[in-house]
Parts: C-alpha cells; structure tokens; sequence
C-alpha cells in the first residue's frame, strides 16, 4: 500500500506539489491524471524516494520512507518496478543485458535461469527473440516494451509507469494499455499510472486522481470520474483549452 | 555583489560537501567489497590500456625534451654527464606523475563525466535507483578502482619511456659518455623518488575519477548540461591534481626526511 500524507515539494522559488494526499490499496490500479507540468511525474518519483518532499511523508506498506538514507531505500525499493518515459534503458547494454540488470545484481540466480527469466519477460511484452538488440536499433514502443520487462522480470509488488504511452502512436499506445491491464491482472501487482492520455486512464484504472493546482483535485473510480460534472474535470477530460482572445 | 559573491561561496561549499558524501559512500563501498570484478576490469581496460598510446607519448617526448635541454644547459658548465640523472629525477618526481594525470584527466576524467552525465539527463540513473542499485556502488567505485590502480601503472610506464628516451637521446644525439651518465643517474635517483612519484599518482588517480564522477551525477540537464560538466570535469581535476601536487611534495619530502 502507498500513502502520501500532505506531500510538498518545490524546486527553486517554484512550488509544484502544495499538500498532496493519497492512497493506493495493495492490487489496486490507480491512475494519476493532470496537465503537463503539474507534477505528476514528481509526485510518482516521491513513491520511490528518487525525491525527497520539502514537507509531508509518504509510507509504503505502513514504512515511512522520508526519513531513509539511500542505502535504507534500496531495501524498499526492491518492491518497486518502473517504468520511465524515455524507457531509460542502458544503451551500453543489449536487450538481454538490460532486462538481466536486476536479476544479476541480486546474485542469486543462475546464468541459466536468468536467461530463462528474460526470455519470459521478453515474451511477456510481445518481444521474444530481442535480446541481442541494443536500446538504439528499437522504435519508441519496444523501447518502452522493453523497460516494462526490465520491470517485471524481478516480480516487484508494484508498479509505476511515468507516462507510458506519451509520444507513441495510437495503436502502440493500445497495444502498451493492454499490456499494463495483462501484467496487471497476471502479476497482481499495484500499479500507478502517471498520464495525460484519457483512453489510457479510462482502461487501465481501478481508480483515478487528479492532480490540479498541486493538489488531488479529484478522485474516483473511472466509471463515476469520467462521468463527474465538475467542470475543472470536464474541462481537462474533454481536452478543452481556454480561449485566447487576442493570439497576436 | 557581496550577496553574489555569498551564494557562490555556498554553492563552491554545498559542492565540497556533495563530494566528501560521495567519497564516503565510495570507500564505504569500497571496504565492503560492494564492487563487481567484471565492472572493475573493463574499467582498467578504459582507463589503463586504452591511455597506453597517449601515456607513452606523453612520456616518451617528455624525457626526450628534458634530456635536450639539460645537457644544452650543463654543457655550459661542463656538466653533460648529469644530464639522465636531472631526466630521472624530474620524471619520478614530479613530471611523470603530474605529466601522466593530466593526460589521463583529459581523456578519462571528461569521458567519465560524460558518460555519467549522459546517464543522469536521460534517467538512466534514475533506473538504476529503482532496481535497487546504489548508483555510487555501480558507477563510482568501479571507475574509482580502477583509476588508482591504473594512474601508477600508467606513471611509472611514463617514467620508464622517459629515462629511457632520454638516455637515447643523451648517447645517439649529444654523443654522451653512457657509463658515466648511467653512474650519474643511479647516484642521484633513490627507491624514494620512485615511491614519491607512485604516491602522487595514487591520489591524481583518486581526484581524476571522483571529480570525473562527482560532475557526472551532479550535470545540468540537457546536451549543454552534459557539455558544461565534461569541460568542468578536465578543468577541475587538472588544476586540483597541480595544487595536490604542490602540498604532496612539502608532505612527501618532510616524511622523507623524518624516516632517512
């Protein structure tokens, strides 16, 4: 379970997150939604302790994790998976060699069964046969494929994906959804899905927060979110910008 | 101007504080043998094989020069024999050490900073933190290692070229007695200045990699960001190698009169 408890953060005189609370239950799908720049991705990082909060705290699985060092962390962090953005895979490294990092540096595994391992992972995330690739020679969508079974293959209690189908096309992108909602169900791991894409967030939820103003704004399961009234989530739902009456 | 001059002196401060933490997980690190052989032997083959061609070089022309201009000095005075032994010295000492680092701090330290620099913009370290990996285990100690295993190795093959090609140069060139020259140079060359040079080259391997590494993690975001850190990365570990240098002498040279 993840719990945020009056989470601020600010980088230089800028505050993004002014006092956010949340709470994702264990097996539980959550999405976070809001505009580009609010902060999402800050809040996402502060559930892994890549950021530490100006105020607030944040317990994963009842441990408050703002007072840890580094070296406590990595404890934690052993539940997490993530997947970033840009995939962050190591371009030094092959397909195999990326997927593999993890497993290696557990030492607790065979060569043999570590190879066993990718070669699931791999399949898993539709790509089997891709290990001897490097990050360069993949398209945007098997790159971001590939950083979801470096993600998995450990079998991590939850998940983070930041924005994992910005800047794919929209088949791509249906095609990472599904793979979010099979890992999901297959793995039963929590999720958390940081995204600005509404297909997207309507599938892969069982929950949906919505990060306006640096704080949750609203929250809800999809069916009741996408369905609310508001007309702050309506208008970010509907994709509906401000009219600007003079452009020049 | 005095609240700029304030907040740089902070910002030089928060930086000298970054780097000591960094340095102290290293050698935490380090002492607990958190370090991967397959990491650390591959960063002995970037920092000490592949400098090999500009380590020799460097060393080679160094001892060369060094060989010309003492004996074009010492002939005035009559004093062409102790022209390896001025060679041999002043490359154990002082210029295959410092000589050696520089080059390396051009070639490594910026290729550190780099690729680390590179890693962090595109949050690369960022995974590594997720998949429970302490970037400085990973990324510092190896390079560290390695780097002051490597920087002896690479001096003392610097030294070796040095007198050597000296002492071509002051017998094919200058037409120098070889006995007397070789007599020479033994007479004033001790075990202490080979130590001298391998100490002073233990601790450039030390600054070259942590400063290489500290501007790594610590980049700008952005190609500029990983530009700035590179450039700042040679600059930095340069100039701290020759004010090191500096204090190591006075340091070496008085513990060297206390034990001899």
């Amino acid at each position: 379970m993840i719990e945020v408890r009056q989470l601020k953060k600010s980088f230089g005189p800028q505050l993004i997150l002014g006092g956010v609370d949340l709470q994702i239950d264990s097996g539980q799908s959550a999405v976070i939604i809001g505009r580009s720049g609010g902060g999402k991705s800050v809040l996402l990082k502060h559930f892994i302790g890549l950021l530490q909060p100006d105020a607030g705290e944040v317990f994963v699985d009842g441990e408050n994790i703002t007072r840890m060092d580094e070296r406590q962390l990595l404890r934690v962090r052993a539940k997490f998976g993530m997947v970033f953005q840009g995939a962050a895979l190591f371009d030094s490294m092959t397909v195999a060699e990326n997927v593999a990092f993890p497993l290696e540096r557990q030492k607790k595994y065979t060569p043999a069964e570590i190879e066993r391992r990718v070669a699931a992972a791999l399949e898993m995330v539709d790509l089997p046969g891709a290990q001897k690739k490097k990050p360069a020679e993949l398209s945007g969508g098997m790159r971001k494929r590939v950083g979801l079974a470096r993600a998995i293959v450990y079998e991590p209690q939850i998940l983070l994906y930041d924005e994992p189908t910005t800047g794919l096309d929209p088949i791509v992108s249906d095609s990472i959804d599904k793979l979010i909602v099979r890992v999901r169900d297959q793995l039963k791991v929590t999720s958390v899905v940081v995204t600005h894409d509404m297909r997207s967030a309507q599938r892969v939820g069982h929950q949906v927060f919505m990060l306006h103003e640096k704080k949750i704004y609203a929250s809800g399961p999809p069916e009741k979110f996408f369905a609310s009234a508001d007309p702050i989530v309506r208008q970010f739902v509907d994709g509906v910008a401000d009219a600007k009456e003079n452009i020049f | 101007m005095i609240t700029l001059a304030r907040a740089s002196v902070g910002e030089w401060l928060n930086g000298l504080g970054r780097i000591a933490v960094m340095s102290r997980d290293a050698m935490g690190s380090l002492l607990t043998l958190k370090v991967t052989w397959k990491d650390l032997v591959y960063q002995i083959y970037f920092i000490g094989i592949k400098s090999q061609s500009v380590v020799l070089v460097t060393g080679a022309f160094t001892g060369m020069v060094l060989a010309a201009q003492a004996y074009f000095q010492f002939h005035k005075v009559q004093m062409e024999t102790a022209t390896l032994a001025l060679v041999s010295v002043s490359m154990c000492d002082e210029l295959g050490p410092v000589l050696t680092a520089l080059m390396v701090a051009g070639r490594v330290g910026a290729a550190i900073a780099a690729e680390i620099g590179t890693m962090r913009v595109t949050e690369q370290i960022d995974a590594l933190r997720t998949l429970a990996t302490h970037p400085v285990d990973y990324l510092v100690v190896p390079r560290l290692t390695a780097a002051m295993i490597s920087l002896p190795l690479l001096t003392l093959e610097a030294i070796l070229l040095g007198i050597s090609s000296g002492y071509l140069v002051s017998t094919k060139l200058m037409g120098i007695n070889p006995v007397f020259l070789y007599n020479n140079m033994l007479n004033h060359t001790g075990d202490i200045d080979v130590v001298f040079g391998l100490v002073k080259s233990f601790i450039f391997g030390l600054i070259i990699a942590l400063v290489g590494c500290y501007k790594g993690m610590t980049c700008g975001m952005g190609a500029e960001g990983v530009g700035k850190a590179t450039t700042e990365a040679v600059v930095y570990s340069s100039i701290s190698i020759l004010i090191a240098n500096f204090f190591l002498t006075l340091v070496l040279q008085r513990i060297a009169l206390m034990l001899l």
